[in-house]
């Protein structure tokens, strides 16, 4: 088997393909998992997701991945990167459209961008500089300040600031990175950023957590 | 920092060539006579080798009887280009939106549709989330200055006000506001900042505006006089010896925060 067999969760939700070419671009095995028992024969997962908050979670509990991906993570051990929404279902609660509950794996809650800035839109789109803790093993072969495309109305609130791999800022202190013991997650499309996003990825590959 | 964006426009028409249908990328003047000018994929890879911040590629014939040779162009391009991409022209319904996004789009625009059935714009929204929903707005100034929404290609005047019907759509739950003007389509005169600037001011969305780029210039009034967070171009890339780098140190020179690393 390779090594490097990457699945990408497959609940109906988010740009796979563009995942898919990124990660074999950036040297791995891409393989969709549209089923839990996939997860089995890959290394390492990725979780990218668009869209609805509340979606995300019926869509990951209604396929049985919500039990496979504990598993796969805490069990197993097995690094995993969550794009995006696939990011922010890793927190415990979200206030998007009500209070929906999570994957709960970050203390942390997701919350609307409050801007100080009313020129500031709503939602952030386009190309942010992100700033990475200096000694983050992800953003490692980047520049200062490397831009990524986001696209999101919220985000990652966290309790633990040592969570934080990189921020930006939207009218405010905003959390574009978070990662703990083999979990990984971006606010960002490293999919979407071009070179400094393939180099993320590449990172994520050579992760040995 | 969030950068304002620059954004390559690549517009398709599907032409008989050797009696097999194939995807041409085109310019057009006011939406009407068209030039042939290659290969839309091909300038897809030119434009990643250049870091646009994005592509809006269009289908002009939006009949949705091609739909298989528009989505090839798109699966190829997603092979290629690490940037988002916006893909439109004769989507109608929430199935159509899946089609796209499934096939490597990021963003669906919709122009006609939304206007003949706004739900459209709701339930693609609801379904999908309103960061894929792109309100597509093509738009004329008549002799006494007054402006109309445009639907079918620029071939059918609606009764719409574009500044209301961008309100509109955000209400809705589009994502992001296209604007074109179809009187600077392919004229290289410049923006129409003033109707982007009400546009602007009158939503909380991002808005690309479009139509009429000819110099450098034009794109920063688009970004300094219309308060535009994106620019689309597709005949000043086309024709000119200028590219999306040389636009972007002028813009940067403008003092106006835009990415120039990829």
């Amino acid at each position: 088997m390779n090594t490097n067999t990457v699945g990408i969760v497959d609940y109906g939700m988010g740009n796979l393909l563009s995942v898919y070419h990124a990660v074999e671009m950036a040297g791995g095995n891409p393989k969709i998992c549209g089923t839990p028992e996939e997860l089995d024969q890959v290394q390492r997962i990725i979780l990218p997701g668009v869209g609805a908050f509340r979606n995300c979670i019926i869509n990951l509990t209604q396929r049985g991945f919500v039990d496979a991906l504990r598993d796969a993570v805490f069990r197993q051990g097995k690094p995993i990167i969550g794009i995006c929404l696939g990011m922010q279902v890793m927190a415990r609660r979200s206030f998007e459209g009500g209070v929906h509950p999570g994957l709960g794996w970050f203390d942390a809650d997701v919350i609307r961008l409050k801007s100080n800035d009313p020129s500031l839109r709503i939602p952030q789109v386009g190309w942010n500089d992100v700033t990475y803790r200096p000694d983050s093993i992800f953003f490692a072969g980047n520049p200062e300040k490397p831009d990524f495309y986001f696209v999101h109305s919220y985000y990652m609130a966290c309790d633990q600031p040592e969570d934080v791999q990189a921020t930006c800022d939207y009218g405010g202190i905003v959390t574009a990175a978070v990662g703990k013991n083999n979990i990984f997650a971006t606010q960002f499309h490293p999919e979407k950023s071009q070179d400094y996003g393939l180099q993320v990825l590449q990172n994520f590959l050579k992760w040995l957590p | 920092m969030l950068k304002r964006r620059l954004i390559p426009k690549l517009q398709i028409k599907i032409l008989p060539f050797a009696e097999r249908l194939r995807p041409v990328l085109v310019t057009t003047r006011q939406f009407g006579k068209h030039i042939e000018i290659g290969d839309p994929v091909s300038q897809a890879r030119i434009y990643e080798a250049q870091a646009a911040d994005e592509l809006i590629i269009l289908d002009l014939d939006a009949s949705g009887n091609n739909r298989g040779i528009l989505v090839n162009v798109i699966r190829k391009a997603a092979e290629v280009i690490f940037m988002p991409f916006t893909v439109g022209g004769g989507v109608r319904s929430v199935a159509d939106f899946v089609t796209l996004l499934s096939n490597g789009a990021d963003k669906v625009s919709i122009n006609t549709a939304a206007v003949e059935t706004p739900d459209l714009i709701n339930e693609a929204s609801a379904a999908l989330g309103a960061q894929c929903v792109v309100l597509s707005i093509d738009y004329r100034q008549d002799k006494t200055g007054k402006y109309s929404v445009w639907i079918k290609g620029g071939r059918v005047k609606t009764k719409l006000d574009p500044v209301e019907w961008a309100k509109e759509g955000e209400r809705r739950g589009a994502g992001e506001i296209l604007l074109t003007s179809i009187d600077l389509d392919g004229t290289r005169a410049g923006l129409d900042v003033e109707l982007t600037r009400q546009v602007v001011e009158s939503v909380s969305l991002p808005v690309i505006t479009s139509g009429g780029c000819g110099l450098a210039s034009h794109f920063v009034e688009g970004y300094q006089k219309g308060g535009a967070d994106a620019v689309s171009a597709g005949t000043y890339f086309c024709f000119k010896d200028e590219n999306t780098m040389q636009v972007r140190s002028h813009i940067k020179n403008a003092g106006i925060p835009i990415r120039l690393h990829r």
